[in-house]
């Protein structure tokens, strides 16, 4: 089974990111809710649409862009001519056509090659173009499957602005990646597959999830006097690098004054007050392993 | 089925194949050799020594059938030429990672595989044609003066090309498109594609063993008989083109 137990929502103007290792089934997830590939059971709506549903499937289609895998463009042909190509089966009128390519190709930089064969085009630059070809009948739900993979990091940043700007559009964007740092700069809220979703919450919730939230206070110094303080007000706590505190919290917000209020008191001389926790590599791993 | 969704698709494999040298090759090539070689061939054997009266009517008897025969072998080219593009439509299109995105635009399966089919079948019916016209302009050039009249056009070769030929070429196009379909591998797609020309060949032979006659009945009644397998295999590209098979099975 290449996915089973998936329950998820993912609301309007929402960047939902899917994180799984290799053969999770992220792309069959894709490729289910892009109308490619039939589910064998369960129920998937895009809108009021049906997923599985043959009625429903062209519809479907029609408000959905998808950036697949692989980039898939024809290497023969001119960027524009891809693009235009592409516009044509959504029914976009030649001006809209017209206006959209001029449009993305100039906010990606490729306005001025767009007469050129593809196949000399870099990795990056077909990606980019890949990523235009999705938008080109201005769909409001975007597929990004792996967006940035294989790219060099400069080409990975202007990837990763468009994708913002598209967020800022008030687009629905799921997107596939590898790339925890992406995940978390871009995404709402994430989503863990290993066939089965593992994990589902915003960035932040997924980090707290793993050890809960810490305050960590540097010093110059720990004393018995500053420990002691921390212990009598019944938080758990550890000393890192010698002059570190590592203190379990459950609401920093509210208990982080009473914290510095107590070390001060100690004698505490606190040199910078931060939160720690857990990184969204560590909640990866975890969590994948313990599936595993 | 919208049918302009079906010629956005064939007008870019038209732009496509124009890049792919082998695809112009093929259908360059092979109609040429047959439009040049044979009258040729006339011409080396009636065309440069004088015949004798005597035995014009049984010369002229004789080169009748050849006629018809050479004409039938354009119904061969029509066969031969679309393996190429035919073939490579679906196959080409995944080993290029194009099909994908292709599938996930708003057409539907009949959509595509028409658009496939016009797209060999076009540029195929034309080079056929092209090749058709340079030979009947050969042989008539040839043959005028000793045959005393110009042999073609006619009846017979009239129904083979408006007729036989365009529906042989559909035939060709939808076997090899259904054969694009269903493996992975262009040659493979190919070798079995070219399995299309062997009952071309059989009507070929059963035409110059006089089993069959050329004449223009003869060739509507064949031509009415491609017709239903052209309706046929539409049918079976459209019930056995499985796109999620493709997707997923394919590497």
């Amino acid at each position: 089974m290449a996915v089973e137990d998936l329950t998820l929502r993912v609301d309007e103007g929402e960047v939902f990111g899917f994180l799984g290792p290799n053969g999770a089934g992220k792309t069959t997830t894709v490729r289910m809710l892009a109308c490619l590939i039939s589910k064998t059971s369960g129920e998937a709506r895009i809108g009021e649409y049906e997923i599985g549903n043959d009625a429903d499937a062209q519809k479907i289609r029609k408000i959905i862009g998808l950036v697949p895998d692989n980039v898939g463009l024809y290497e023969d042909l001119s960027a524009y001519r891809n693009l235009d190509f592409y516009g044509r089966p959504y029914e976009c009128t030649e001006a809209q056509r017209e206006e959209r390519i001029e449009h993305f190709l100039k906010m990606l930089g490729l306005w001025e090659v767009r007469g050129r064969a593809v196949r000399t085009f870099s990795k990056g630059m077909k990606q980019k173009l890949a990523i235009v070809r999705a938008l080109i009948h201005d769909p409001q739900i975007l597929f990004l499957d792996e967006p940035t993979a294989n790219l060099d990091p400069e080409f990975q940043k202007t990837v990763r602005d468009f994708i913002l700007e598209l967020k800022h559009e008030k687009r629905t964007i799921f997107l596939n990646t590898h790339n925890l740092d992406e995940a978390q700069r871009i995404c709402d809220r994430i989503g863990i597959l290993n066939t089965k979703l593992v994990a589902e919450g915003t960035p932040e919730q997924l980090m707290e999830s793993l050890e809960g939230r810490k305050t960590e206070v540097q010093l110059q110094q720990v004393t018995p006097a500053v420990t002691g303080a921390v212990e009598r007000l019944g938080l758990r706590y550890v000393v890192s690098s010698g002059n570190r505190l590592v203190i379990d919290v459950s609401d920093p917000e509210k208990e982080n004054p009473g914290i510095m209020e107590a070390i001060v008191a100690a004698g505490g001389l606190i040199q910078f007050i931060t939160e720690k926790h857990a990184t969204l590599e560590e909640v990866y791993l975890k969590l994948v392993r313990d599936e595993q | 089925m919208k049918l302009w969704k079906s010629w956005v698709i064939a007008r870019k494999d038209f732009a496509t194949f124009r890049t792919k040298r082998y695809v112009i090759y093929s259908l360059v090539v092979t109609p040429l050799l047959i439009s040049i070689g044979l009258p040729s061939l006339i011409w080396l054997g009636i065309g440069s020594a004088p015949i004798p009266p005597s035995q014009l009517p049984a010369i002229i008897s004789g080169l009748n059938d050849v006629f018809n025969a050479f004409s039938f072998l354009f119904v061969l080219i029509a066969g031969i030429l679309p393996i190429s593009i035919g073939t490579y439509s679906i196959v080409g299109e995944k080993l290029e990672k194009t099909l994908e995105p292709l599938l996930a635009t708003p057409t539907t399966d009949g959509e595509i595989l028409l658009g496939k089919v016009i797209a060999a079948f076009l540029p195929s019916v034309i080079a056929t044609y092209a090749g058709a016209v340079i030979f009947m302009v050969l042989m008539d050039a040839v043959t005028s003066t000793k045959l005393g009249y110009v042999y073609f056009p006619n009846w017979t070769v009239a129904v083979i090309l408006l007729i036989t030929v365009p529906l042989i070429s559909i035939l060709s196009t939808e076997f090899n498109v259904i054969i694009s379909a269903r493996v992975s591998d262009v040659r493979a797609a190919q070798q079995f594609g070219a399995l299309i020309v062997l009952p071309l060949v059989a009507i070929y032979i059963a035409t110059e063993t006089a089993f069959v006659s050329l004449t223009p009945a003869n060739l509507l009644i064949i031509s009415a008989i491609i017709v239903v397998i052209d309706a046929l295999l539409f049918s079976l590209s459209r019930a056995t083109f499985r796109r999620e098979e493709i997707l997923t099975k394919w590497r």
